[in-house]
């Protein structure tokens, strides 16, 4: 008997254990927030959290979110798909609004237009679903097209290439002048060629600079079968083994930064983050990249758009004071920190004329332009389907790319295939 | 399992196996609600169109994701590709394995060490030991290329190891023998040290070659070990997803079952097709297990 009654104490005290406690004893609010949490972020980010604290009285905690934006991702559909009031706010990624709408409130109630007007309207456009902006951005990031000034130079060009046709002409001739004069492992251009959600970033910089539309129109209609399209992926096969190491189509953002950063690649696609990389002082190319946008193919120099976005779940206990913090994430004085202790990009334009920030971030100048005219991904178009409508897509290019089919071909079935998922 | 009585059991019987089920009991509820409750629920799943995360109800469909299932060419691919790496790997572990521990059971110096670095590949978590093979084969600057075609100059060229398909397969072979023939090893040499040395010598006194005595002694005493390792081995490579997922994620018709599923129901959020697709790979892997258990019953029997 005595054995049984030690038994069930223990089960009861491991159950009581397991009760959660949500609510401290002063009857403080505590919000949670999902966020970026590597190193230098989480720093900045307790930081302002323990700003916010003094101001409010307020208690925040930070749940370390996975890195990888693809498991971020699988964690938030467990949050939200069992309705959990546990985290307060999330960060989500530039795709995502479309996905995730129905579980995060309107944010526009909250915020007057005044306010509003001092974000990037691109990334307002692509925060807001069926007329509600359930994310406020946050910082911005777009494609660039870095590249080796001092090749450039050196082999008589002023500037970099302007089409997509000089990109491959100038990859071309200084691959075969340098690889003649023994640098053998030297390519012309490297990039995100891997099939992943990277190569939907920048098949489709080729595609919308080209004339070929953007996947998924606003209005539903499906652009990949067109002749700007198949011309502009038809021209992107045939850089793989002449100018592009036909491992590309294994690249990430990673690979492609340790080739151009070795001394190997001539030209790069690639996020601004590599930036401060490529320059740091224990890189082989420190001092002789620069950066400028991507060429165009005859319809604007079009950068996809990327960054990160905050969202007050519905269902938070406390959503008022969740958007509070919010504001004050984005505010001028937030984002100036993170810019220039971070090098991360700001949503807001006033920021873009700031000295500091332009001193932490020399080509900050560049990156007003091109967020202006940034192409979105289809994910409002395609709502909850936006990853099954990218993958199809990124496989199709990749296919294209390794040679398994031709960009006629397969365009073709890929525009049969997104009627198909859309129709569902 | 009850044999055929001549009489009825007595009481000291019967309470035995009253015993005996209360003790299973326990054991058999958490099967039950570990392993076939989720299967049930899963098997349920699959006759709807239940999507992940959405508010949207889930609708019942009958067998429509089934339908779907069976005229999609990916899972055919996805199925086929599976059954060749599962068919490729398992045979050349079993006989690396099989070498490797022979050569282990014998008698020299350093041969703890020996072992227990051997295991290492093993010990490593797949996805990480797939991420760093994944940095050695890249082809501009990985560590394989710079060995094989600058230093060695055995190709030409630098190899594009996970960029073509027939390649990435081949690696993606290689990465997961390098990885689990340990395993079998392992396995193996618990057997060949259950071997009594009597009979080695036995045979040696009677005249028998080291080949005669490996094939008539060694291996016969040994198909209990290799069994249980086949067995392990099977069920592992037919569920194969952290080497593909790594590599290539699927591209270049790699798919594997498991990133087939794992696509479906995760990324695209298509749980009720994903649930089906879940159902089939549980019913491939039981006829794999079928196929194993009766020839370990057999084995038992004999």
């Amino acid at each position: 008997m005595k054995r049984v009654a030690i038994v069930t104490l223990c089960v009861l005290a491991i159950l009581v254990g397991c009760r959660r406690d949500m609510t401290s004893n002063s009857g403080q609010v505590v919000l949670r927030i999902d966020a970026d949490s590597v190193a230098t972020s989480l720093a900045i980010n307790q930081q302002l959290a323990t700003e916010f604290e003094r101001k409010t009285g307020a208690h925040i905690e930070i749940i370390k979110g996975p890195a990888s934006a693809s498991e971020r991702l699988s964690q938030y559909l467990q949050y939200l798909g069992a309705k959990s009031p546990d985290i307060d706010i999330y960060q989500i990624d530039v795709i995502w609004p479309g996905m995730l709408a129905e579980h995060f409130i309107d944010l526009k109630p909250y915020f007057t237009p005044q306010e509003l007007a001092a974000y990037f309207p691109s990334l307002l456009d692509n925060n807001t679903v069926a007329g509600r902006l359930v994310a406020l951005p946050w910082f911005a990031d777009a494609g660039m097209l870095y590249y080796r000034k001092d090749l450039l130079v050196a082999y008589g060009y002023q500037q970099p290439p302007a089409r997509w046709d000089e990109l491959g002409a100038m990859a071309e001739r200084i691959q075969k002048a340098e690889r003649a004069a023994g640098k053998r492992d030297i390519w012309g251009f490297v990039f995100q060629g891997r099939a992943y959600e990277g190569l939907t970033c920048d098949a489709l910089e080729w595609q919308a600079s080209s004339g070929g539309g953007r996947i998924i129109e606003q209005d539903g209609r499906i652009s990949v079968n067109n002749p700007p399209t198949i011309r502009a992926f038809s021209r992107a096969r045939g850089w793989i083994g002449t100018i592009c190491p036909p491992g590309v189509t294994t690249y990430e953002e990673e690979e492609a930064r340790h080739l151009f950063q070795e001394g190997n690649a001539v030209f790069m696609r690639n996020w601004p983050y590599a930036y401060s990389l490529a320059n740091a002082s224990d890189s082989p190319v420190r001092g002789k990249i620069d950066v400028t946008l991507l060429p165009t193919g005859g319809a604007g120099h079009m950068a996809c758009l990327g960054g990160w976005q905050l969202s007050v779940s519905r269902y938070s206990p406390h959503q008022r004071e969740a958007v509070e913090f919010v504001r004050f994430l984005a505010s001028e004085y937030a984002e100036k920190l993170r810019a220039v202790k971070m090098s991360l990009l700001p949503s807001r334009m006033g920021l873009y004329e700031d000295k500091e920030v332009a001193a932490a971030i020399p080509f900050l100048a560049s990156m007003k332009k091109t967020f202006l005219e940034a192409v979105p991904r289809p994910s409002n178009a395609a709502g909850e389907k936006y990853n099954e409508v990218s993958t199809r897509y990124f496989q199709a290019i990749h296919r294209v790319l390794t040679g398994s089919r031709s960009a006629e071909d397969a365009m073709r079935e890929l525009d049969q295939t997104l009627r198909e998922v859309m129709a569902r | 399992m009850i044999s055929a009585r001549s009489r009825p059991m007595s009481d000291l019987e019967r309470r035995e196996e009253r015993t005996a089920w209360m003790l299973l009991i326990p054991a058999l509820l958490v099967i039950l609600l570990i392993g076939v409750v989720p299967l049930v629920q899963t098997f349920a799943t699959s006759l709807s169109d239940a999507f992940m995360a959405s508010a949207r109800p889930a609708r019942f469909v009958g067998l429509r994701n089934y339908a779907h299932l069976v005229r999609d060419r990916e899972f055919w691919v996805a199925l086929r590709n599976t059954l060749v790496f599962t068919f490729g790997t398992v045979s050349i572990e079993s006989i690396l394995g099989l070498a490797i521990a022979l050569f282990l059971n014998a008698d020299f110096r350093g041969r703890g060490l020996v072992r227990a670095a051997v295991l290492i590949p093993w010990a490593l978590p797949t996805a990480v030991s797939a991420r760093i093979w994944s940095y050695m084969l890249v082809d501009t600057y990985g560590v394989v290329n710079d060995l094989l075609v600058t230093r060695m100059h055995l190709f030409p060229h630098k190899v594009p190891w996970m960029a073509e398909p027939g390649l990435a397969m081949f690696s993606m072979m290689v990465i997961d023998i390098w990885k689990t023939t340990p395993f079998v090893a392992l396995i193996v040499l618990a057997g060949l040290q259950l071997i009594p040395r009597q009979l080695y010598e036995a045979a040696s006194v009677d005249g028998a070659s080291r080949m005669r005595q490996f094939l008539s002694i060694t291996l016969p005493l040994l198909r209990p070990s290799i069994l249980v390792a086949l067995i392990f081995r099977t069920l592992d490579a037919l569920r194969v997803f952290d080497v593909i997922w790594v590599v290539t994620r699927g591209e270049l018709e790699t798919e594997s079952l498991a990133t087939y599923n794992f696509r479906h129901m995760i990324d695209f959020r298509n749980l009720g097709y994903g649930s089906a697709v879940s159902v089939l790979i549980f019913l491939v892997i039981a006829v794999f297990v079928s196929m194993y258990v009766t020839a370990l019953r057999r084995r038992g029997t004999s």
